[in-house]
């Protein structure tokens, strides 16, 4: 693919519960090895820089951003992204609340935010508004001010 | 971005040696918050990363009688939840948990942290406070040098060509010792130090007076720097208001900051003083216990 | 003759809130936005752009970069047609042809840091963008202009040489003027100069970004049939249509803008800045061409709001009511003419009734990246200067501001600034409503040790624009309604739109499906901007809604054998004025269309003058810390007239975005620039947005005074709410510190700086 391509690494990993087999390039990011070699576009760009959480998947129970990680990292590491979170029975607690409480308008950093507030839920069934509101300032949202998509989480928390 | 090969050694050794051979133009790779966006910025050119985070020795975490033990990869949000270092090494704890948001602590980490060489580096100032030292393999074998002089410069480090640091080593504190760390940011998380102190304060048993101090600085020099006078300042003082606030003084002069966008000198130097008095405060509340 | 509409209050989907109908795509991940697009032999665009801020092109050489393997061309500013000096009302903000192309491309001389000076496409990204480091260019650096003080000296560089400025109607050459205009009424020497309480003060802030998560996008393919098709997150596809075809000079029916979904735009995403370049690399390739900007790209080269050098001063008599005002403005266009002056002049004085008035503007070239329209464009800078300036007056003169506000808001029949007299206006309703806040009457408690606390209100203003809007609708079988219409969704406007077909056909908000047309299947539509959409583009769906009741009135009169003029329609019901029993629902009619002369659509198209003018007030508490500056929001309500809600969940949100922008911008966010014009902060690592560990719950009171001009009484609500946060948080701290701050940012270092 390109000129002196370094060499591409062989990866076997599972996402959202399926295992992928890929041949990733030395340098692409997990972000481009979802949206461009599997098509789950549902992970967002937003810097690049690890700044702004439009692109949070999460690694092994952790969350990260995806610009910042390389796909070829993720070798025998289980990843979930907004794409998993929904069931056959419905939508994540999450995701329902989201839009009961209008927590997003562009929505372009909604699944960063779901992937995030996902990892918070999945550890602390009953977080404080602080606590939320801490966990999630590695995102950003420039459309709502937070105070809808804090609810929407508290909501969706037991 | 240059494109660039991805090697994961399993040792040390072969870690050093793919270094060793691309010179500067291979770079570690354990969190990658400071990499990947350096080499996108096109900072670096590189032809090869190495991750580091298939070498067991890089990602050990062993806390015991003799100190605590960071291996260079592992990464901040182990660092604090682990029950026994925020119990012993608060400090350490104030300064990983608040570098970058939880997405980053996911993966950067304080072996970065000091590699990265940046002034600002959030985690360095408590790690100079505690006396810690940087574990590093090489082509030429292995040597340790104390945290404070592992930074050069901006960007810069000790590390030869092929070098690796490989854990960062502190050890255990004396009886009635308490560190503290924190900075000044414009907003609550998720951004860089204006100014950033670390302490580390010995007090005698009946915790009255300083048996010794160290006292770092981030974000006001071309390096993390310790303010060596302002802690020795403290040795043999008695535990007030007025000690405090002289080296905290002390600790504004040994600023050398520059105006930039994050803040101006005398900004700078201010909050050095005003955040030495309080992380004294802070270390000396929890050296009591 | 305009329509105007009694207030109703007997809604049955206005008003309630329904989940969006777009929502399971984007809560799921599914939508697409503009940066998902992919297309059978898509290939990567990369910009070339300048280090330089302000430089002449000496050479540029492409040969390695097209020498490169997987590269498919390269363009430069030699490929770009010649578009004519033509200016082109985009809604919010005109465009000028030769300007917009010269913005994206730079011919013979860079003006702005970032301008691009070729583009390259490639196989993927990475070659695309390792190939564009390949392109080699020379430049002889000229001095850069930063602000609008050295850009007015005498023997300052000039930005375009060909440049004629205006000014107050005469032209002048030579300049980085591109316009001086004035609005004057009154006797205003001589009020001032009688006036008990007068203030003069100068204000100064730095641009600032919209801040739009997505990054600006676009795909294109220039076919081989010579038509241009683009996928973009734009905010208007029909604007978008006529910038690419404008700058590419070609008809404007060989362009098809299809909108995908689109990641914030706040004004930002009206111009185009990728979609000709990537049409041009599309040509030259044969292939569809996608590009992505940077997020440094995005800061230095796309939107920012202009920062503004202002002067104001203010005379009130002894009773406390304001008697004169003169308003001196200077605002920085960056590299091409258009700085917003024209709205500043309209809302600096809004919120007051001031019998004697002045306004000069000016419209002031810089070499930073030329302005684009950001929530109310111009009008939170001079809200800013004339809100502290108000707060100021009354401190003086010992008069309480909030009832100084109430004493001396305007009302119907008030003169704005600009001359136009305002109609049905809720200023004090707003007012009054503050003053009836639980926050008013809380006590804002105390300070822990080393902080103090402060409480600041002020006003906002903007005068929502209307336009052209277009929609249609089919009836589906089942009884369920398609709407197609053409403003693209930046916020949950596709439900606001279903609404107001519901409530004219008494459905379920569910039952009417909305999509958001491209340019080739919906009528011309403006943009997403100006706080127009749910008024205009809700207006324009209510027309097509009730066409579409005279439609199956005609086919109730075929089923029934009666005139359709004898068929009425209520609550969802078609009833026959001959004989009462006889009724069929709507739903049960749609069943049976096939057999009443087959399918029932309907259009609705609008040109609109305005939507309604909307006022705020907000209440900011702030907690400084004294020995750091740090300050933090502590409680925060804003109060707006927002005529009706129609989802009322979105209009809260609408408030408490604007609300979070103004504190952003007050606090923390500028272009912090090198004197080369070097952006130095643009990464959102240092052009700090607030994080949501920043904020309190963000309170909304919304006041309902429904406008005359809308069928249910919308009023434009967008803009207004970013217009007082800034002023009201200057005066918060001041209240706290008992220093006024007349800069933005007012971050720490200037608060500490304050209290020396």
């Amino acid at each position: 693919m390109t000129t002196n391509s370094p060499s591409k690494v062989h990866i076997t990993t599972t996402i959202n519960g399926q295992q992928h087999e890929l041949l990733v390039p030395g340098y692409m990011s997990l972000l481009d090895t979802l949206r461009e070699l599997i098509g789950l576009t549902g992970t967002k760009e937003g810097c690049l820089d690890g700044n702004c959480g439009a692109c949070t998947v999460s690694v092994d129970g952790r969350i990260v951003d995806s610009c910042l990680v390389l796909g070829a990292e993720v070798d025998g590491k289980e990843v979930d992204t907004v794409e998993g979170m929904a069931s056959p029975d419905g939508l994540h607690p999450l995701q329902q609340a989201f839009l009961e409480e209008a927590a997003l308008q562009c929505g372009i950093c909604t699944p960063g935010f779901l992937v995030a507030a996902k990892g918070l839920l999945d550890n602390e069934p009953s977080p404080s508004e602080d606590r939320i509101r801490h966990w999630l300032a590695g995102n950003l949202c420039r459309c709502t001010g937070y105070d809808k998509i804090v609810r929407a989480v508290q909501k969706a928390s037991s | 971005m240059h494109p660039f090969a991805y090697v994961a050694p399993k040792t040390v050794s072969e870690a050093v040696s793919v270094l060793a051979e691309h010179g500067d133009r291979a770079r570690p790779l354990a969190g990658g918050t400071d990499l990947l966006v350096k080499a996108r910025a096109n900072v670096w050119d590189l032809d090869a990363v190495v991750d580091v985070k298939n070498i067991p020795e890089l990602m050990s975490l062993s806390i015991n009688g003799a100190g605590l033990s960071i291996g260079a990869g592992v990464p901040c949000c182990q660092v604090y939840e682990h029950k026994d270092i925020q119990e012993q090494y608060p400090g350490i704890i104030d300064g990983a948990s608040i570098i970058g948001g939880i997405q980053i602590q996911s993966r950067a980490g304080l072996g970065g942290n000091l590699c990265n060489a940046a002034p600002s580096g959030d985690g360095i100032p408590a790690l100079i406070a505690y006396s810690a030292v940087a574990k590093i393999s090489g082509p030429n074998g292995n040597r340790e040098v104390a945290v404070e002089d592992f930074a050069t410069g901006p960007s810069r480090t000790v590390l030869e060509n092929g070098e690796l640091l490989t854990s960062i080593e502190i050890p255990k504190p004396a009886a009635n010792s308490g560190a503290a760390y924190t900075r000044f940011i414009p907003r609550n998380e998720m951004d860089i130090a204006v100014a950033g102190v670390g302490v580390f304060v010995q007090l005698d048993s009946e915790g009255k007076k300083f048996e010794s101090a160290r006292i770092a600085l981030a974000s006001v020099g071309p390096t993390p720097i310790l303010a060596q006078k302002a802690g020795d300042s403290l040795a043999g003082k008695p535990v007030n208001d007025e000690s405090i606030a002289s080296a905290a003084s002390l600790a504004k002069d040994a600023a050398s900051p520059i105006t930039d966008m994050r803040g101006t000198v005398d900004q700078r130097k201010h909050l050095v003083e005003v955040l030495t008095g309080r992380m004294l405060n802070q270390a000396i509340e929890r050296a009591r216990g | 003759m305009v329509a105007t509409f009694e207030p109703k209050t007997d809604y049955k989907v206005v008003g309630t809130r329904p989940i969006r109908h777009d929502g399971y795509d984007k809560v799921t991940g599914r939508a697409i936005y503009g940066g998902d697009m992919k297309l059978p032999g898509l290939i990567w665009g990369v910009m070339v752009r300048s280090p330089h801020a302000h430089a002449t092109i000496k050479s540029i050489d492409t040969s390695a970069a097209e020498a490169m393997k997987g590269v498919f061309s390269v363009i430069t500013g030699a490929d770009m047609p010649k578009a004519p000096s033509k200016l082109v009302d985009l809604g919010e903000g005109n465009v000028n042809f030769k300007w917009a192309s010269n913005k994206l491309m730079a011919d013979t001389k860079v003006l702005y840091r970032g301008h691009p000076v070729a583009a390259v496409a490639a196989v993927d990204r990475y070659v695309a963008e390792e190939a564009a480091r390949k392109v080699v260019v020379e430049y002889d650096v000229l001095p850069a202009i930063t602000n609008v003080v050295d850009a007015l000296k005498p023997d300052a560089p000039i930005l375009l040489d060909d440049l004629v400025g205006d000014d107050l109607g005469e032209d002048v050459t030579n300049t980085n003027m591109a316009a001086h205009v004035r609005h004057e009424f009154g006797d205003v020497e001589g009020a001032m100069a009688s006036a008990t309480h007068t203030i003069e003060r100068e204000y100064n802030m730095q641009m600032v970004h919209q801040g739009y998560i997505e990054p600006h996008n676009a795909t294109a393919l220039w076919d081989e049939e010579d038509r241009i098709k683009v996928w973009t997150s734009t905010q208007g596809s029909f604007p978008a249509r006529t910038q690419i075809a404008g700058i590419l000079q070609v008809d404007v029916s060989r362009v098809k803008v299809t909108p995908l979904e689109i990641g914030g735009g706040f004004g930002g995403k009206i111009p185009v800045y990728f979609e000709p370049i990537a049409a041009l690399l599309s040509k030259k390739s044969q292939r569809p061409v996608k590009m992505v900007m940077e997020r440094t790209a995005v800061f230095e080269t796309t939107g920012p709001t202009p920062g503004a050098r202002m002067i104001v001063k203010l005379g009130a008599d002894s009773n406390g009511k304001l008697t004169a005002a003169t308003a001196d403005i200077w605002f920085e266009a960056g590299a091409n003419p258009g700085a917003f002056i024209g709205p500043a002049a309209q809302c600096v004085y809004a919120p007051y009734e001031i019998p004697n008035t002045r306004i000069d503007g000016w419209d002031v070239l810089v070499n930073k990246p030329k302005v684009a329209p950001y929530r109310a464009p111009g009008s939170p800078q001079v809200a800013f200067a004339m809100e502290s300036a108000v707060d100021e007056l009354c401190e003086q003169a010992g008069w309480d501001s909030l009832q100084f506000r109430i004493d001396n808001a305007s009302k119907e029949g008030t003169r704005r600034g600009d001359g136009v007299l305002f109609s049905k206006i809720g200023m004090q309703e707003v007012l009054e409503a503050t003053k009836q806040t639980d926050h008013w009457n809380s006590p804002i408690g105390d300070a822990p040790e080393g902080k103090v606390r402060g409480r600041g209100i002020a006003n906002g203003y903007w005068f929502n624009i209307g336009l052209k809007s277009s929609a249609n609708l089919s009836v589906n079988s089942d009884g369920t309604v398609q709407l197609t219409e053409g403003s693209t969704d930046i916020g949950g406007s596709r439900t606001s739109m279903a609404m107001h077909v519901a409530e004219v056909l008494g459905l379920d908000a569910h039952d009417v499906r909305p999509v958001v047309g491209d340019t080739e299947s919906v009528g011309f539509t403006d943009v997403t901007g100006g706080s127009r959409t749910t008024y205009a583009t809700g207006y324009a769906c209510w027309q097509a809604a009730n066409n579409l009741v005279d439609v199956l009135k005609q086919r109730v009169a075929i089923l029934w054998d009666v005139k359709a003029e004898d068929v009425d329609f209520k609550d969802g019901v078609f009833i026959s004025n001959a004989e009462s029993a006889k009724t069929i629902s709507f739903k049960e009619l749609a069943g049976k269309l096939e057999d009443l002369g087959g399918p029932a659509n309907s259009t609705g198209a609008v040109d609109l003058e305005s939507a309604g003018d909307g006022f705020g007030t907000h209440i900011a508490d702030v907690e400084i810390d004294l020995a750091t500056g740090k300050t933090d929001v502590i409680r925060y309500t804003a109060i707006q007239d927002v005529g009706t809600a129609i989802h009322p969940s979105y209009v809260e949100g609408q408030l408490q975005g604007g609300s979070v922008q103004g504190i952003g911008w007050a606090l923390n966010e500028e272009y912090f620039m090198h004197e080369d014009g070097r952006m130095a902060n643009s990464s959102f690592l240092d052009y700090r947005m607030p994080t949501s560990l920043d904020l309190p719950p963000i309170d909304t009171v919304l006041v309902e005074v429904p406008n005359p001009l809308h069928p249910y009484g919308v009023r434009g609500v967008g803009e207004t709410p970013i217009c007082p946060p800034i002023p009201a948080i200057a005066n918060a701290i001041n209240d706290a510190t008992g220093k006024r701050l007349y800069s933005t940012p007012m971050n720490a270092g200037s608060i500490v700086e304050s209290l020396k």
